[in-house]
């Protein structure tokens, strides 16, 4: 179960440069679209389970993936690829993480980032509650029942 | 088309930023979930970063009257704290603490780690398919 455990160590200034990138790259579609950066929302609407345009949303996310493959594969920011992660476990987490952000009307982006930038009062909330969820969740299953995940 | 182009920049940054930052490892996730562990706490540098630079970006650009490409803004509306808006959050946030994934990361895992990205993403949708198909009647 250590390789499903496998710290990480503090890099700030890598921190701080991926996060300018993606305020950057909020700044750039409220500029340009008028629009909120938000994975789950543009995931909705890419595939037409939500009505409206599909070209910006579907390019937007196209990009994102190419990008962060480039980044991944061609330069020395990669990192060690976790091995041995039930397929279960991530298809309960997939099946959550979709109902959910369908539910809840976002994400880390569209409430964590975008909304928390517009003081939004739901997204301030919707944020303490998935944050305050998420390290609960990491709590129990690693500490409580001491699962490797 | 040149709506499209604007998106593919943004997405890039996006993309970039999620790999640099190290959101994209699900590893990182977790153990910037776990207090009571090895805590990391690059993602808090991470968020808080994002958060103050795109609220700075924000308020630049509200200075101008409408977008670039657009007529006007096109920012939630909706003010009230419900119920749908908590349990969805309770439900996203139990599934990414028991797999280190939100949407974003879980997308760009189809090219960096596609063996556990397929089975989550596949996951991902069907979960808001399900979720939006309830609503629709």
């Amino acid at each position: 179960m250590d390789t499903l455990m496998t710290p990480t160590t503090f890099t700030p200034v890598e921190a701080v440069v991926g996060g300018l990138l993606v305020a950057l790259s909020a700044t750039l579609l409220m500029l340009s679209l008028g629009r909120i950066a938000g994975i789950s929302g543009m995931l909705a609407r890419a595939t037409a389970m939500t009505p409206g345009p599909r070209a910006w949303p579907l390019a937007f996310l196209l990009a994102m993936i190419l990008a962060a493959g480039v980044t991944f594969w061609f330069t020395p920011l990669s990192f060690p690829l976790r091995e041995g992660f039930s397929p279960a476990w991530l298809v309960a987490g997939g099946l959550l993480v979709g109902y959910g952000t369908a539910m809840g009307s976002g994400c880390t982006s569209g409430h964590g980032v975008c909304g928390m930038a517009r003081l939004s009062r739901r997204s301030i909330v919707a944020t303490l509650v998935f944050m305050l969820t998420a390290l609960v969740t990491v709590f129990v299953v690693r500490h409580f029942i001491g699962a490797g995940a | 088309m040149i709506r499209v182009i604007w998106a593919a920049i943004a997405g890039a940054l996006f993309g970039a930023g999620l790999v640099v930052s190290g959101l994209a490892n699900p590893n990182k996730v977790l153990g910037f979930l776990d207090l009571a562990g090895a805590w990391d706490p690059s993602l808090l540098v991470m968020m808080g970063t994002a958060v103050i630079g795109t609220g700075i970006g924000f308020r630049l650009v509200w200075r101008r009257q409408s977008p670039l490409c657009d007529r006007e803004y096109h920012v939630p509306s909706a003010r009230s704290v419900d119920q749908r808006l908590v349990t969805g959050a309770v439900l996203f946030g139990l599934g990414w603490g028991l797999t280190g994934y939100c949407p974003g990361p879980a997308l760009t895992a189809l090219v960096i780690h596609p063996s556990e990205g397929v089975w989550f993403v596949g996951a991902l949708l069907a979960g808001a398919a399900i979720r939006y198909r309830q609503t629709r009647h």
